[in-house]
């Protein structure tokens, strides 16, 4: 494709690389882009991946494995469309999706990309594993499959697969059982929401994957969808629209805050520690939601909340968007942004750094013990807190 | 197997360096209208003795050295013209000490002036620095090192006033110290020793600045700033010697521009006020809007437009969206204020001449002893013809600046060579001295004051 062809090929020479994509809206520091965090080198920032493109479609450069490294790193955290002061800002991000979807097109793509996108056509999941597992994480929870009732509760892969994940998904059933939800679980039969498909810029298989989800639901009347994850939340909510899927979603937290609000849980027994919010980016600046998660650490007896200096539509990205839980083009280093974000959360004091993510919370715990910080931060679901809130054992 | 990729490995780590072609494109650009050079290597050292070690590496293989900061000069003084290594320093982002009492912060030399400012804001909200109208992506270091001035201008000068101590690797490695900290002693002041101010406006050919210590200033609790106009250019001087009477500014700054165009041909004057209570405030607004401006509103020949609490973070990165292009470049210069309406005149042609809608800002320095005026040329990046205007325009008006008898602030090659014709054959002939016996290998940033 050649740089007129490009959906913003009128559009993206007018990023100046002015730098304000780096920062928080605090100015803190220039870290808030997780990949620029990372490397520190103008090209994984943001502006540094709309220059590259706009070469790479120009031929000024040529595609190298370096190059879709680059572009592959970005997590989509949506830091840089948020800082950007430009009126363009709110195609930023959309423009490395387009690059990226680019390279699918063309078949230039990184392997670790490639086999991510690969064992979801294949598996249904980006690990690879076999579609009759991802159910097994609900054995003896007593939880119900989907029949009907008020709600269908999507994990996503993260939370069907992942053994601590799956602690976070059992939290959240639990909660809701106690708490008189009506709801059911697909099972084995649930599938990828594609929200890292779609950020990948795979548009082939996100549509594929999103009318497949689309006519399941539907076939089985879903109306209302309360997800573990907030890409999944993210993915139905704002994207399967554009595909007829039109459901009420609704993340855990909306659901947890609307439940201690409306005492239909409780949480008398409290939770007493220092505790530090960690921000999830599909939840926050994506779908700004910021309260509801605060609003249910503040509800907690015996709970403190302390703010790390990044927070909210200023957090820093755990690096694990974008699919890079998975193909981890930010890991291996000590500036690796889930390794920073553990720093930061420990330098406030807080005993354990909360999360409302399941990719935030492997990244993260993962980071914790890079960090040799185990013993003195636990990273917890805001379900895992709430479960012990309510006296449910982990 | 690329024996100095390999060594700078060894010096900054593999994640640090690189010769791939992704970086060595990006760090060929300046965002302004400088053609792109490539280096051969990017490398981004997180210490001073890293730094060294990179110097060392330089003479030895004789090898060009270009250091840069932030990037947001325009004026391609960062670009690898003759190749070599680019060094990108803003890993070097600690600050290292806050003295409330002396008054000032140590930082490292990638520590930008976002960071500083919202390092005090949080800290010490009772102090502050003079921020540059720049993004905060710009350095400290960077700024001081091309005599950059800031938003505490007016009552205290150019930001390079501002240096208490400055830590330096000079062309040969050697890690130099200049100030009190020179002699172990804190970083409070840089005189009364012998003068060695080798490092400024040198645009990196005489070492890297690796460590400054910036006076800081008292903060008031309120800041804000106060919006005059008036149709007459002529009227500018004057207006700003009566508020600089007044010692009650932090900033002023004349401003006139063609978008949007109902403010086109006028002048906007931005008076930065602080106060420590509602009554200083008031008391302030009156000496100089009451007062001082009165007699302009009287006449029917100004207007006041109000006083907003707060001060932006300067957003001048719009600029480059003037004409949907993402590009644009200024001249600076230091001016008698005197000079205003010309300037502002002279440059409104070149504007027209060239199609580009025109941009003038005057900042008073120092109790007006001078301003800096600048003329913006927005072009559009993707319309080479629209860059060759704004880049004939830059030309025009360095030739212009020196013909109203000012300076050109951190001139571009172009503009240093009209200043080197014109400079003092002496002072020439000193500084490729000072160059020869720094640098003997002539690594350091080439291309830049090269003095014949």
């Amino acid at each position: 494709m050649a740089l007129a062809d490009f959906k913003y090929g009128d559009t993206i020479h007018r990023c100046f690389r002015c730098g304000y994509c780096k920062f928080p809206v605090n100015w803190t520091d220039v870290n808030a882009c997780p990949a620029y965090a990372r490397f520190r080198m103008e090209t994984y920032s943001c502006g540094g991946r709309l220059w590259l493109t706009r070469a790479w479609l120009s031929d000024e450069i040529a595609w190298t494995d370096h190059f879709a490294h680059i572009m592959f790193s970005c997590t989509a955290c949506k830091n840089c469309e948020v800082k950007c002061p430009l009126r363009f800002n709110v195609d930023i991000l959309n423009m490395i999706t387009a690059a990226k979807g680019e390279m699918v097109e063309r078949g230039m793509i990184p392997s670790g990309v490639k086999e991510f996108l690969e064992n979801i056509q294949l598996h249904g999941n980006p690990y690879g594993m076999a579609k009759a597992k991802r159910g097994e994480w609900m054995e003896g929870t007593g939880l119900l499959l989907y029949q009907g009732q008020d709600y269908l509760y999507y994990v996503g892969c993260v939370g069907s697969y992942d053994t601590r994940a799956q602690e976070a998904a059992k939290a959240l059933g639990a909660v809701m059982q106690k708490a008189g939800v009506s709801f059911g679980t697909l099972g084995k039969d649930e599938l990828c929401d594609g929200n890292e498909v779609h950020m990948m810029g795979e548009k082939g298989l996100f549509e594929m994957v999103a009318e497949k989800n689309i006519a399941q639901f539907k076939k089985l009347g879903v109306r209302g969808i309360i997800t573990l994850s907030p890409h999944a939340y993210n993915a139905i909510k704002n994207i399967y629209p554009w595909y007829g899927g039109q459901f009420e979603v609704l993340h855990q937290t909306q659901v947890l805050r609307n439940l201690i609000r409306d005492t239909r849980l409780d949480i008398s027994k409290g939770f007493n520690a220092q505790v530090t919010f960690h921000d999830p980016c599909f939840l926050g600046r994506w779908n700004s939601e910021y309260e509801a998660s605060r609003a249910i650490l503040r509800a907690l007896p015996g709970l403190t909340l302390i703010e790390m200096e990044k927070n909210r539509d200023s957090a820093l990205c755990c690096g694990g968007g974008g699919g890079n839980f998975y193909i981890d083009f930010l890991g291996g280093s000590a500036d690796s942004p889930a390794r920073r974000r553990v720093r930061e959360a420990y330098e406030t004091g807080a005993d354990v750094l909360a999360v409302a993510c399941p990719t935030c919370l492997t990244m993260l715990e993962d980071a914790v013990k890079s960090e040799e910080l185990e013993g003195k931060l636990v990273v917890k679901d805001i379900s895992e807190i709430v479960a012990k809130a309510c006296g449910i054992a982990s | 197997m690329d024996a100095v990729y390999e060594a700078l490995v060894k010096i900054v780590g593999k994640d640090h360096v690189s010769n791939q072609p992704e970086e060595l494109f990006i760090y060929s650009w300046d965002l302004g209208t400088t053609e792109p050079h490539r280096p051969d290597y990017a490398v981004s050292p997180r210490t001073t003795e890293e730094i060294q070690k990179i110097v060392q590496l330089g003479n030895k293989e004789k090898i060009p050295i270009v250091p840069l900061g932030g990037g947001l000069s325009l004026a391609g003084l960062a670009v690898p013209f003759k190749g070599g290594m680019l060094l990108d320093l803003k890993r070097m982002d600690s600050i290292i000490e806050v003295n409330e009492r002396a008054r000032y912060a140590l930082v490292e030399c990638g520590v930008s002036q976002g960071q500083l400012t919202s390092y005090l804001e949080r800290h010490y909200p009772h102090l502050t620095h003079s921020e540059p109208g720049a993004p905060p992506a710009a350095t400290i270091a960077g700024n001081v090192a091309i005599h950059g001035q800031g938003d505490l201008a007016q009552p205290y000068g150019f930001n390079s006033d501002m240096i208490n101590g400055l830590e330096v690797v000079i062309p040969t490695g050697e890690i130099c110290q200049f100030g009190s900290c020179a002699i172990g002693a804190g970083w409070f002041t840089l005189h009364p020793l012998p003068d060695v101010g080798l490092f400024l406006g040198w645009n990196g050919t005489t070492g890297i600045i690796t460590k400054v210590s910036m006076r800081l200033f008292p903060c008031k609790k309120i800041r804000g700033i106060g919006q005059f106009v008036v149709a007459d250019e002529e009227l500018v001087p004057e207006i700003m010697y009566k508020i600089t009477h007044t010692q009650m500014a932090e900033d002023i700054v004349a401003a006139s521009q063609a978008i949007p165009p109902f403010t086109s041909e006028l002048q906007h004057l931005t008076i930065n006020i602080a106060a420590d209570s509602e009554k200083e405030l008031e008391f302030k607004l009156e000496i100089i809007f009451d007062d001082t401006l009165g007699e302009y509103i009287r006449e029917g020949e100004g207007g006041f437009l109000g006083f907003i609490r707060g001060l932006q973070k300067p957003q001048i990165s719009k600029t480059s969206d003037w004409r949907k292009g993402g590009g644009f470049e200024y001249v600076g210069s230091i001016m008698p204020i005197e000079k205003y309406p010309a300037c502002y005149r002279r440059g409104k042609e070149i504007s027209e001449r060239h199609g580009i809608p025109y941009t003038v800002l005057g900042r008073c320095i120092g109790a007006a002893h001078a301003m800096m005026f600048s003329w913006t040329y927005a072009f559009n990046r993707a319309e080479p013809d629209t860059i060759k205007h704004a880049r004939e325009a830059l030309h025009e008006t360095d030739d212009l600046v020196l013909e109203l008898g000012g300076t050109i602030w951190k001139p571009g090659v172009y503009g240093q060579k009209l200043v080197m014709e014109r400079l003092n054959a002496n002072t020439l002939n000193l500084m490729g001295k000072v160059k020869q016996l720094l640098d003997p290998n002539g690594i350091m940033n080439p291309g830049n004051w090269e003095v014949r």
